[in-house]
């Protein structure tokens, strides 16, 4: 990984790093090569380190005080809230954490998809990014079941019943699911389980996700490939470091607002009411975050089909590096994918929209249109404006069109030059 | 060298054997830990339900917990009951006959699972275009035997197993 070989100082450091190379892992990581012009839509990356973190540590305190209980988890969480010293407040970092995260994550990946960091070579990057997101819906998802309120437990029959769409093992499935004939106590006790888990899965692919982000390097702004390390890179300690923390301050403040100011502004107040496996509330709707899937799923007037569409959804950007046929990577350069890309954006903010909204009238047609748009994007434009569009010229290097005061025409490459 | 390649010797029977063995040993502890998920003894003995139905009017319903699960008990009036008989059953998505879902000379008694068989919420009585159950979730209609007529749900709702112990009691389950 690193370019030189790095020697501890002192005798004891050298003494353990010749059996355990750790400090020369530091060493790298401190080092590391970071392309120059990285703007402020990089430092979702720390970020999301620091949403990890947060989460974990406010979830072990948070596991200290709940009890996994069908009859008695409502009354923990309250006691939590009520009772236990500064509960409520880490509480609340932890359900707006869980927010925040997905604020992040969704930064995160629409400044891959603009900057266009999914393609070659960085493609393991995206897919164990993908998985991570994947894993974070599932520990959101049964989070969410976990203080065993209305919403908790009508969330979960709904996802669950998803399964009973699989032709004929759906229903023995749903059944396995749940460790009961409908979301009861077994289904609490273990999602509590796998709740506790997941954040440890993610944290271990979070390892993976970086070590393969630091084979290639980061890609830029620019989207071009760069020589590591020379005048185009700075060291990532103090460089990327101190504007990392700045972001995460300014991140921080956001987080502060709703913890202290709006904490159940993102949640459903119908949360706040015990489970009731007799009433379903009149509009069920999941959090925020998985709002545009939802759309989907119900912009589909088929059971199967629906669940289909919503898992394809999710499991197409996985071969999106594929279905990308654009040489160029960033999307500065490329003057028609930009527009499209910003489609794409209004398309999953209105989708996000209209889940939220009941499955009828104007609000199942947009989620039609929205939900055709969204597959269009990925299985038709991509490929195709990737083919025919005149990209815009690629400066040389990062450094010269800075130093020569912009994008001379002679300096830039040809449109058919390899990146 | 092809010739030798093709041929088994003992080696290729020992590590086929001992591949096997493996395999079956890795499922037999696996399988425990998938079983492990499955509802347990405490869930299955909640099996049946007796309900008492005596109090209930005609063109009311009652609705009952089984098995976690809500059971909707309704006495329907004879109109009700002339009115789903007279669906024709090219309307039905889930073609099904009134007659097959009540007991036969109980007409007016229909037991049902309240569960949409769409993603699992309770569908609301009384609402709905077609004068019986209406599935706030996402749109489900049914009509007044409990069958879909309208919306994302691919099947009627279920009849679970149930008897009459005598007139004014049933058994679910």
């Amino acid at each position: 990984m690193s370019e030189h070989e790095y020697v501890p100082k002192s005798k004891a450091a050298k003494w353990f790093n010749d059996r355990l190379p750790l400090l020369t892992l530091g060493a790298h990581l401190t080092d590391y090569p970071t392309p120059k012009n990285l703007n402020y839509w990089w430092t979702f990356g720390g970020i999301l380190t620091f949403c990890l973190i947060t989460q974990i540590v406010t979830g072990i305190v948070l596991a200290m005080h709940y009890v996994a209980h069908a009859d008695l988890a409502f009354a923990s969480v309250e006691h939590i809230m009520r009772d236990v010293n500064y509960g409520w407040l880490i509480r609340y970092i932890h359900s707006n954490g869980a927010s925040m995260f997905f604020l992040a994550v969704y930064i995160h990946i629409f400044r891959s998809l603009f900057y266009g960091s999914y393609k070659s070579p960085r493609e393991v990057i995206w897919i164990i990014g993908l998985m991570i997101y994947l894993l974070m819906m599932a520990a959101a998802f049964m989070g969410y079941v976990l203080p065993w309120g209305q919403m908790s437990f009508w969330g979960a029959t709904v996802i669950t019943n998803l399964f009973s769409a699989i032709p004929l093992v759906g229903d023995s499935i749903t059944t396995w699911l749940w460790g009961a004939y409908s979301v009861d106590n077994p289904t609490l006790n273990r999602f509590f389980s796998l709740h506790y888990l997941i954040p440890f899965l993610i944290l271990g692919l979070v390892v993976l996700h970086i070590w393969a982000l630091h084979v290639p390097g980061n890609n830029n702004p620019v989207g071009i490939d760069i020589k590591k390390p020379s005048k185009d890179t700075v060291p990532f300690h103090p460089y990327i470091t101190i504007k990392d923390a700045f972001a995460l301050l300014v991140f921080m403040i956001i987080f502060a607002g709703f913890v202290f100011f709006t904490p159940n502004v993102l949640g459903h107040s119908d949360n706040y009411i015990p489970a009731n496996p007799l009433v379903t509330p009149a509009h069920i709707v999941p959090e925020w975050y998985l709002l545009p899937f939802y759309a989907i799923l119900r912009s589909v007037p088929d059971k199967l089909g629906g669940v289909i569409l919503m898992f394809s959804a999710i499991f197409i950007l996985f071969v999106l590096p594929w279905l990308d046929t654009s040489k160029v990577r960033s999307a500065v350069f490329r003057p028609i994918y930009r527009q499209f890309f910003w489609i794409l954006v209004i398309d999953v903010l209105m989708l996000g929209y209209v889940g939220a909204m009941p499955a009828e009238g104007v609000y199942l047609v947009l989620a039609r249109v929205g939900t055709i748009y969204y597959f269009l994007h990925f299985i038709v434009v991509m490929p195709v404006v990737g083919y025919l569009e005149k990209t815009d010229p690629i400066p040389m290097s990062i450094s010269e069109p800075v130093l020569t005061g912009g994008a001379e025409p002679s300096l830039a490459r040809k449109v058919n030059d390899k990146v | 060298m092809s010739k030798e390649e093709k041929k088994v010797n003992r080696r290729d029977f020992l590590f086929t054997a001992s591949y096997t063995v493996g395999a079956v040993g890795v499922g037999a502890v696996i399988w425990p830990m998938i079983d492990q998920m499955n509802p347990d003894k405490a869930q299955q003995a909640l099996a049946t339900t007796e309900v008492d139905i005596s109090s209930i009017e005609p063109g009311k319903s009652i609705t009952v917990l089984w098995r976690g699960k809500p059971i909707f008990i309704k006495k329907r009036t004879s109109e009700e009951i002339a009115e789903a008989r007279a669906v024709k059953l090219d309307d039905l998505p889930d073609p099904q006959k009134d007659e097959d879902r009540v007991k036969e000379g109980k007409d007016e008694w229909l037991v049902m699972l309240g569960v949409c068989t769409h993603l699992g919420c309770v569908p609301l009585k009384d609402k709905g275009d077609f004068n019986g159950w209406f599935c706030p979730c996402h749109g489900s209609h049914y009509d007044v035997s409990g069958r879909i007529r309208k919306g994302p749900a691919p099947t009627n709702m279920e009849i679970p197993k149930f008897e009459f112990v005598d007139s004014n009691t049933i058994k679910i389950g």
